[in-house]
C-alpha cells in the first residue's frame, strides 16, 4: 500500500497548496492588466518608430531599422528641440522650485492667514495648463491685455511677449511658473511642517544663526521632499505641451518647438507616423534616465541617513 | 390631401419657413401633429423625389463629424427637413475648430464606422484620399439610380467641383479627368479686404487698391488712429492657415508658385524672384502696419479685431467681413467690402479659397445613405435655406448667388458684399500644388515667415532654407 493510502493528511494537502500558489498571481493580476494597457501601445510605437510610414503614403510604408532614428541625430532641427526642451524644463523647474520654497517658507506656522493664503495659490493649479495659456494670451495681447498694459506703464514698450522670439520662451515659462508653482509649494510646506521640532528648538536655545539652521538643518531635512518635486516637474516639463501650444504652437519661427509639439505635428497634421514615434521614443528614453538618476539619488539618501536598514 | 396644407408643407420643404413658423401655420388650418408629419413626408416625396426614390434608405442612421462653423449650424437647422424626405435618421458629434482635425484623424486613422459623413477641407483630402480613408464620389455622381435628376452637379461653381477632386499622382491639376471626388462643397470662402468704414471716413481714407496702397494706408492707421488701433491684421501663427489667406492670393498675384512640376517630380519654388519680391512687400506691411503680436493670430483675433475696431482692415476671408458686421460686434454696420487685387500689375484678383466639404468615411457602414446626406446638403433647396434664413453667406451653388432673396438679405444688411464677391470669383480657386505633404509644407513655411518677420533671417535667405527644406521633405517622400 502506498504512503497516500496510509497517511490521508498528504492527501488533502495538495489542493490547498496548489491554492496558495496561485493567489500571489491572482493578486497582482489587476497590475498584469495594467502593465499589459501600457507596454502594447509602447511596443507598438517601438515598432512604428522602425517603420518609414506616412498614412498618406499606405504602400510606401516599410520596415526601415533605425532610419529615422539617424535622420534625427542627423538634423540640427531636433538638437534645436533638445537644447529647447532642456532650457525649458531646467528654466521651469529651478525658478518654480525657489519660488515654491520660499513661499512654503513664509507660509510654515500653522496661524489661519497662512492656511487661507495656502489654499488660494493652490487655484492656479487647478486650471487646465490649455486654459491658463489662452488666459494669458489674452493678457499679453498688446492691444487691450493687462499684463501688457502694466509693462507698457514701466516704459517697456514693444515688449511683444509670446509673438517675439526673444521673449516667447521666458512667456512660456512665466505662465507654467503661475500653475505649476503651487504644486511644489504645497508639497514642500507639507515637509515643513513635517519635520521634527526638536532640532530647530535645540538650535535656537544654542543661538544658532538662521542662515545656518536653513542651510544645515532645513535644508538636508527637506530634501526628500525636494527631489520628490523636482522629479514629478521635470518629468512633466521635459513632457510639455498644452501652455506652448495654445500659445504659440512652436513659434516663433522655431523658438518653442518642444519634444511633443514636434512630435504632435508630425503626428497629428504630417501623418508621419515614423518619425513621430521615434521622437517620442528619445522622449521616453531621457524621461527614463532622468527617472533613473533620482531614483538612485533618493535610495543613496535614505542608506546615508539610516545606514543599518 | 387639402390644397393649403399640401402648399404650406412645400413652402417649408423649400426653406420659405421656419419649423415654429410651418407648426404654427398648420395649427391655424386646424391640423394635428401626426397629420403634419404625412403632409409633410407626402409633400416632401412630391416635391423632390417625382421621379428619384428618396426613401430608399428609409429607417437607417447616419452619424455626422461636424467642425462647429455657421455652416454647420445650417444643415444642423435645417435636419428636420433632410429626415422628413429620405426618412434616415441623424445624429451628429460637432467639436470646435482647434480639435476638429484632430478628431478627423484619429476616427478615420483607426478605421473606425463610427462616423458615416465629416465636414473636411480640400487639403485634407490630399491626406485622406490617398491614404483610402474617403470614398470616391465620382462613381455616385456618374449612378442615375443613386443620383437625383434634378440635383445638377454641374450648378456648383466649376473650380469648387474641380478643387474637391484630385487624382493622388503629386502634381497632377486638380479636376483632371483622372481625378477622383473625394468630397462635395458645402460652403466657401474667398479672400478680400473687409475694413472699418467709420474710421476710414474719420481719416477721409479709401480702400487699398493694391499692396503698396494697403502698406500705405495700414502705416498711416498704426500711426495716426491712436488708442492701439493698428493698419492691417492678418494671420500669422505657426500654422499652414497663415499661408492660405491672403498670403496665397497675393503671392499668386504676383507671379509666384509654390512648387516647378515636372513629371511627378515636384522642386519647391518658393525662393523665385517673383516669391522674394512678394514676400518683402508683405513682410514691410506686418512689420509697418499689422497686429503688435502678429505671430500668436489666427483667423479668430483676426475677426475679433475687426469687430471690435481694433483694426483699420482685415485681408482674410470675406465671411469674416459678414459676421463682425452682424448685430453684437461693436462695429456691426460699419464694416465695407473691397475686392482687392494686391499686384498692380494685375487686373484681376487670384483669391486663394477654402472649402467647406462633406465626404464619406470608407469605414462606413451606410455609403449609399450617405450620399443621399450629401446629395441633399449641396443641393438646391438647401443652399437657399443657408442662404437666407442661415448664415451660409458663401454657398457653392450659382442658383443661390443668383436668387433674389438671397441678393436682397446681402444688399440691404452687408452693402458692398455682393460687389466684392461677383469681383473676386472668376479668378478664385486653389492655387497650391496638390501633394500629400500640404501640412508639412504650408506649417514650415509660415515658420519661416515669422522668422522673416521677427528679421532672424532675411527674406531671401529665409526663402532660400525654406526651399531647401521642402525639397529635402518631398525627397524623402519619395515626391
Amino acid at each position: 500500500m502506498s504512503d497516500i493510502a496510509t497517511r490521508p493528511d498528504l492527501i488533502v494537502a495538495k489542493p490547498v497548496r496548489r491554492r496558495a500558489n496561485l493567489l500571489p498571481y491572482l493578486l497582482s493580476l489587476p497590475a498584469l492588466i495594467v502593465c499589459i494597457g501600457v507596454l502594447i501601445p509602447f511596443f507598438t510605437a517601438v515598432w512604428y518608430s522602425l517603420e518609414a510610414y506616412n498614412m498618406a503614403f499606405p504602400s510606401g510604408r516599410h520596415f526601415i531599422g533605425i532610419g529615422n532614428y539617424i535622420d534625427l541625430f542627423t538634423s540640427g532641427e531636433f538638437w534645436h528641440t533638445v537644447a529647447l526642451s532642456m532650457i525649458y524644463m531646467a528654466a521651469s523647474v529651478i525658478l518654480e522650485l525657489l519660488l515654491g520654497l520660499g513661499v512654503a517658507l513664509l507660509l510654515r506656522e500653522r496661524t489661519k492667514l497662512n492656511n487661507v493664503i495656502s489654499v488660494a495659490l493652490l487655484m492656479p493649479l487647478m486650471v487646465a495648463p490649455i486654459i491658463a495659456s489662452l488666459i494669458w494670451k489674452l493678457m499679453t495681447n498688446p492691444t487691450f491685455g493687462v499684463y501688457a498694459w502694466v509693462v507698457d506703464s514701466f516704459g517697456l514698450t514693444g515688449f511683444h511677449w509670446a509673438s517675439s522670439p526673444g521673449t516667447a520662451m521666458f512667456t512660456v515659462v512665466l505662465i507654467d511658473i503661475w500653475v505649476n508653482t503651487p504644486f511644489i509649494m504645497i508639497l514642500l510646506l507639507a515637509g515643513l511642517r513635517s519635520l521634527p521640532t526638536q532640532p530647530f528648538e535645540a538650535a535656537k536655545l544654542d543661538g544658532v544663526p538662521a542662515r545656518f539652521v536653513f542651510f544645515r538643518i532645513t535644508l538636508p531635512m527637506l530634501m526628500p521632499y525636494i527631489i520628490t518635486a523636482t522629479l514629478f516637474r521635470m518629468l512633466s516639463a521635459i513632457q510639455e505641451f498644452s501652455i506652448v501650444y495654445g500659445m504659440t504652437q512652436g513659434g516663433p519661427g522655431n523658438s518653442l518647438m518642444l519634444f511633443q509639439l514636434r512630435s504632435y505635428i508630425d503626428f497629428y497634421q504630417n501623418t508621419n507616423v515614423g518619425r513621430s514615434a521615434a521622437i517620442l521614443m528619445v522622449l521616453w528614453a531621457i524621461t527614463f534616465v532622468l527617472s533613473k538618476l533620482f531614483v538612485n539619488q533618493w535610495h543613496a539618501m535614505r542608506a546615508r541617513s539610516n545606514p543599518g536598514a | 390631401m387639402n390644397d393649403k396644407i399640401k402648399d404650406t408643407a412645400k413652402e417649408w420643404l423649400a426653406g420659405g419657413m421656419s419649423r415654429r413658423g410651418f407648426g404654427k401655420r398648420m395649427a391655424g388650418l386646424g391640423v394635428g401633429v401626426a397629420a403634419a408629419n404625412f403632409a409633410l413626408g407626402g409633400a416632401a416625396t412630391e416635391a423632390l423625389a417625382a421621379d428619384f426614390d428618396w426613401q430608399a434608405h428609409k429607417g437607417k442612421t447616419l452619424r455626422l463629424l461636424l467642425n462647429k462653423h455657421p455652416y454647420a449650424n445650417a444643415m444642423i437647422a435645417d435636419l428636420a427637413h433632410f429626415k422628413a424626405l429620405t426618412g434616415i435618421d441623424v445624429q451628429y458629434d460637432i467639436f470646435p475648430e482647434d480639435v476638429y482635425f484632430d478628431k478627423v484623424t484619429a476616427a478615420l486613422s483607426s478605421h473606425s464606422s463610427r462616423y458615416d459623413v465629416l465636414m473636411t477641407g480640400a487639403y485634407q483630402t490630399w491626406q485622406y484620399g490617398p491614404a483610402k480613408w474617403l470614398v470616391d464620389m465620382k462613381p455616385y455622381l456618374q449612378d442615375a439610380t443613386k443620383t437625383a435628376p434634378n440635383y445638377d452637379w454641374n450648378g456648383i461653381i466649376a473650380n469648387l467641383r474641380a478643387s474637391d477632386a484630385w487624382s493622388g499622382v503629386p502634381g497632377e491639376a486638380l479636376g483632371s479627368a483622372s481625378a477622383k471626388q473625394w468630397a462635395v462643397p458645402l460652403g466657401f470662402e474667398l479672400y478680400n479686404v473687409s475694413y472699418n468704414k467709420r474710421l476710414f471716413d474719420k481719416m477721409k481714407l479709401e480702400p487699398p487698391k493694391n499692396l503698396p496702397d494697403m502698406i500705405e494706408i495700414g502705416s498711416k492707421i498704426t500711426r495716426d488712429a491712436g488708442n492701439g488701433i493698428y493698419g492691417v491684421s492678418v494671420r500669422g501663427s505657426r500654422s499652414w492657415a497663415t499661408i492660405h489667406p491672403g498670403y496665397l492670393s497675393t503671392y499668386t498675384n504676383y507671379g509666384a508658385k509654390d512648387f516647378d512640376v515636372s513629371g511627378t517630380t515636384l522642386t519647391s519654388a518658393v525662393n523665385s524672384a517673383q516669391s522674394k519680391a512678394m514676400n518683402k512687400l508683405w513682410v514691410e506691411m506686418i512689420q509697418k502696419a499689422g497686429p503688435p503680436n502678429w505671430a500668436t493670430y489666427t483667423w479668430y483675433e483676426v475677426a475679433q479685431d475687426l469687430g471690435a475696431g481694433r483694426c483699420g482692415m482685415i485681408y482674410d476671408a470675406n465671411i469674416i467681413g459678414f459676421f463682425e458686421n452682424s448685430p453684437g460686434n461693436k462695429e456691426s454696420g460699419h464694416i465695407g467690402y473691397s475686392a482687392f487685387v494686391p499686384n498692380p500689375d494685375m487686373k484681376q484678383s487670384t483669391s486663394n479659397v477654402w472649402i467647406w466639404s462633406l465626404g464619406i468615411s470608407s469605414f462606413s457602414k451606410e455609403k449609399d445613405a450617405s450620399w443621399y446626406f450629401i446629395q441633399w446638403a449641396s443641393g438646391k433647396n438647401f443652399g437657399i435655406f443657408g442662404g437666407v434664413k442661415q448664415e451660409l453667406v458663401d454657398p457653392v451653388r450659382e442658383t443661390t448667388w443668383k436668387d433674389p432673396a438671397f441678393k436682397e438679405r446681402l444688399d440691404n444688411g452687408y452693402p458692398g458684399f455682393y460687389e466684392a464677391f461677383e469681383q473676386s470669383l472668376p479668378g478664385a480657386k486653389i492655387y497650391f500644388t496638390p501633394q500629400p505633404l500640404f501640412f508639412n509644407v504650408t506649417t514650415e513655411w509660415a515658420a519661416s515667415l515669422q522668422q522673416m518677420v521677427a528679421k532672424q533671417v532675411s527674406v531671401d535667405n529665409g526663402l532660400d532654407k525654406l526651399a531647401a527644406h521642402i525639397d529635402r521633405e518631398m525627397k524623402s517622400a519619395g515626391i
